[in-house]
């Protein structure tokens, strides 16, 4: 990996997911109850620091869209921001630096939510949970600003369209989910169809207290704790609990896309719809991906494309789980001319992977890695708080952390073959190939 | 990488004592930083060297990140990719990274595998087996890596240009990762030259921050670099930038949809951490237009005047060629020129020139820094890339301590000061992304077979 130093705000995103994010403490102590208005609270006491992380999510993500109008969700959620209870959207900034608090946010396929971080001590805390109090109970969605947002994020949905990786992202996706609500794409049309009523009304329907899922980590006590997650639901509108996604059907046959662009190199996807959150083959599916694609440097498919062959900088196979069946991905770049030849050699792996399963010796690495390296996954708050906001969101066990180890351990090579064979098909894989030459 | 927001947050460091650092020297030169965190049982581990892009020669560009990967290829008794493999069973990951004036190795892991850290690192230290078979494969991965970063992404790009336009003398001109030529043309001889000249005992530096115990990563690093003998390193030229004498501008024509433009001042570096007040000006400046959402540029350009979809601006004052640039970036809204754009960039810094800024603004980019201070310490993967990167930039990893004190001591006078200073047209580079339509007709999409 190389730095450029400079102005890119993009740039090295994937080199620094590389470097920092990190996937799974020994004892983490989470404490769990309801909110009065109905909202789930997750909380780690943790004084090392004297800071104070903060999400808030609900199910508003991109799946709660509708086709015609893709990217409600996301602009909902970042217009609650731009106004709310009397603040203008320069008083929220303001406020929030002059107290040096970091207001985030939180956006997929599913999910949608805040996260601030802010000093523990006072007034610094509270005046930063103020702001953060009613940005989430009193957005004003102004229509001044959702029109000017909306030429934003127009532009940049042209600009993003001439990005072969967006390009590529896009259709993998569509192909991949058709008409299930995680195909859905934001354009310009869709985008340009949005009305200030619409978010007022996916507000209403989405942001219900009962849809809540609150983590809280750091500098504070369980009854400040609670306190905190009163404020932040009390006003909260009141609704149903959405609905559960439709199930995900898994395409019956291989469709292959070619699509043409002036990159030099070919970016190439392949795969399925993958698992759920909680899903019964989680464990055989994680360390086997581990082995097949997830295990950086050591895996199956970097040995063969990358460190035999020298055909890419970086290839990848991943299982993004999620509420109903999120994709199973391989991705990899390489240049235009020797795009066939990577794709053949992606392909005779997974098929291998998928028919012959894995060695013991693979599985012994895998599992020391994975157990071993346990507690790289908790060694800071925003590690802990990501974790947090995943086991509430996903209503996963509070032991959860606890149990993770034994549950990798448990894993048997027999487990692995038989649940790659049962979901995954590599005869009936979606593939995009943007850059590609036409056949 | 995200070296901006890294050079940012660095910007906005340190003001409470780091007590736990201590500091030791070896026989042969290497120095050791340790950093005591026990909030976990981990450790983050890291060697750097005192190599990076800056020391490399024209024709030779993309050396040393060439070298960074051909370290992962095996010493005399590690064979290519193990190191990686005893890492992972170990439950650890690895990796490194090369910039300007640096390269840098790390592994994170359980605190007890430590010494497998250390032992591995002192090996391919001194025993690195450089194969003309392995090169000839890294080689082509390392072109790929160009082509994902810099070849197929037009800001980069810009950004490529934008530098060799600034830079004529000083090696900064050149980009990190190497022109695609120089890679195309390189040896393992090279690389092997270059692991000869720069991977020595006395050119390194480990920093290990976690749960350890400092007296005992000594002993361990005495134990495995110990007995590494030092070799001397080449002379380094100081390849000053000569004085600009007029604005430069170019442009860079890219497939893309929406224009750029990237302007960058001519502006000092921190030299001296013990007298110099510019740089420390200059960052609140920095932070003054772009420090939040609110600031000057973004409240008044973006929200208000709805000319630009984006706008920038930053200022890093460490590096170790002595150099450093405030650069403004934006893109305009649809309809909207970059000239506009250009001149209203330009408007926000003559109103700083005449006017000055408030004592509120400098207050709040000041909060941001004392906040993120203690933010910082959250990770200790960033604690321990302070220090490396301090350290072989030709700073002491103990200015972190003084950051705050220096900024908090800047007057509104003096940020307009450096304003009127070094934010002149004399002084500036220009570079101007060119959009390109990608091609006349709707893109061909080919489906085969589309049935679900």
């Amino acid at each position: 990996m190389y730095v450029e130093p400079g102005k890119f705000r993009n740039l090295f995103l994937a080199a620094i997911a590389l470097v920092l994010s990190q996937p799974v403490l020994a004892a983490v102590k989470i404490e769990h109850w309801q909110t009065g208005s109905g909202a789930a609270v997750y909380f780690v006491e943790n004084r090392g620091l004297p800071i104070v992380d903060i999400s808030i999510e609900f199910a508003a993500g991109s799946a709660r869209d509708s086709e015609v109008k893709a990217g409600l969700s996301a602009i909902t959620r970042h217009m609650m921001t731009t106004g709310a209870g009397g603040m203008s959207e320069e008083e929220i900034s303001k406020h929030l630096a002059d107290v040096g608090a970091v207001l985030s946010g939180e956006h997929d396929l599913d999910r949608a939510g805040f996260r601030l971080r802010t000093l523990s001590k006072s007034p610094e805390r509270e005046r930063a949970l103020e702001v953060f109090g009613r940005i989430v109970q009193q957005p004003d969605f102004s229509e001044a600003i959702l029109q000017r947002e909306k030429t934003r994020v127009i532009a940049g949905l042209r600009e993003a369209a001439t990005k072969p990786d967006v390009i590529a992202d896009e259709a993998f996706m569509k192909a991949v989910y058709g008409s299930h609500p995680y195909g859905f794409e934001s354009t310009p049309e869709s985008v340009a169809a949005i009305q200030r009523e619409d978010l007022v009304q996916f507000y209403r329907t989405y942001y219900g207290a009962g849809n809540a899922t609150i983590a809280l980590i750091g500098d504070l006590s369980r009854a400040e704790a609670e306190t905190i997650a009163e404020r932040l639901t009390a006003d909260l509108p009141k609704a149903p609990v959405p609905p559960a996604l439709p199930a995900a059907e898994p395409p019956l046959q291989a469709q292959e896309q070619r699509i043409e662009h002036p990159a030099s190199q070919s970016h190439i996807l392949i795969g399925y719809p993958g698992m759920r959150r909680g899903d019964p083959d989680y464990f055989p599916l994680y360390v086997g991906n581990y082995i097949l694609g997830g295990g950086g440097f050591v895996s199956r498919l970097t040995t063969e494309v990358r460190e035999k062959r020298g055909l890419v900088y970086s290839v990848y196979s991943y299982f993004m789980p999620m509420a109903a069946e999120g994709p199973f991905q391989i991705g990899l770049q390489t240049k235009k001319e020797q795009s066939e030849e990577a794709l053949q050699v992606v392909r005779d792996t997974l098929k291998t992977f998928v028919e012959k399963g894995v060695t013991e010796a693979e599985l012994k690495a895998a599992k020391q890695n994975l157990i071993g390296g346990f507690p790289l996954r908790l060694d800071s708050n925003a590690k802990i708080l990501d974790y947090l906001a995943v086991i509430g969101f996903y209503r996963l066990p509070l032991s959860y952390l606890e149990d993770f180890s034994r549950e990798v351990d448990k894993v048997t090579a027999a487990q692995i073959r038989d649940a790659f064979s049962r979901r995954i098909h590599p005869d009936r894989m979606v593939t995009v190939i943007v850059g590609a030459a036409q056949k | 990488m995200m070296f901006r927001s890294l050079i940012w947050l660095m910007a906005m460091l340190p003001g409470l004592l780091h007590a736990a650092t201590h500091e030791f020297t070896l026989d042969n030169g290497m120095r050791i930083i340790v950093q005591e965190d026990r909030r976990s049982p981990v450790v983050v581990s890291q060697v750097w060297y005192r190599a990076g892009s800056i020391d490399e020669v024209n024709g030779k560009t993309g050396v040393a990140h060439v070298l960074e990967h051909m370290m992962f290829k095996g010493t005399k008794q590690i064979g290519p990719g193990q190191f990686s493999r005893m890492i992972a069973a170990a439950g650890g990951r690895d990796n490194a990274f090369t910039g300007r004036d640096y390269t840098a190795y790390y592994q994170q892991l359980e605190k007890s595998q430590l010494p497998l850290s250390i032992r591995l690192e002192a090996d391919r230290m001194q025993n690195l087996v450089l194969t003309d078979k392995e090169f000839a494969k890294e080689i082509r991965v390392v072109m790929e890596e160009r082509r994902w970063r810099t070849e197929d992404k037009p800001q980069a790009k810009v950004y490529e240009q934008f530098n060799a336009a600034v830079y004529h003398a000083h090696p900064y001109g050149r980009p990190v990762v190497g022109w695609m030529n120089d890679l195309e043309n390189m040896t393992a001889e090279d690389a092997r030259d270059w692991y000869r000249q720069w991977y020595t005992p006395n050119n390194a530096l480990l920093v290990v921050v976690g749960d350890v115990d400092a007296q005992e990563v000594y002993k361990l690093a005495k134990q495995y670099f110990g007995p590494i003998k030092p070799r001397p390193i080449p002379e380094r030229k100081p390849q000053r930038e000569p004085e600009q004498q007029g604005e430069r501008r170019i442009v860079v024509k890219a497939p893309a949809e929406l224009p750029y433009v990237l302007m960058g001042f001519r502006a000092p570096a921190l030299n001296d951490p013990a007298s110099d007040w510019e740089p420390y000006a200059l960052e609140l400046l920095a932070g003054v237009l772009d420090g939040n959402a609110s600031a000057r540029l973004n409240q008044e350009l973006v929200r208000n005047r709805q000319l630009a979809v984006s706008v920038g601006a930053d200022y890093g004052m460490l590096s170790r060629g002595r150099q450093s640039l405030f650069m403004l970036d934006g893109t305009p809204s649809e309809g909207r020129t970059v000239e506009e754009l250009e001149q209203a960039l330009w408007q926000q810094v003559e109103e700083i020139k005449r006017s000055g800024v408030l004592p509120e603004e400098l207050q709040r980019v000041k909060a941001q820094v004392i906040a993120a201070d203690v933010y910082q310490r959250d990770s200790m993967f960033y604690q321990a890339m302070q220090i490396g990167q301090l350290e072989t930039m030709g700073y002491s990893w103990k200015i972190r301590d003084e950051y705050q004190a220096r900024l908090e001591a800047i007057t509104p006078e003096q940020v307009q000061q450096v304003a009127q200073k070094y934010l002149v047209r004399d002084a500036l580079t220009v570079a101007i992304l060119d959009p390109q339509p990608m091609q006349a007709q709707p893109r061909k999409t080919q489906v085969n077979p589309h049935v679900r």
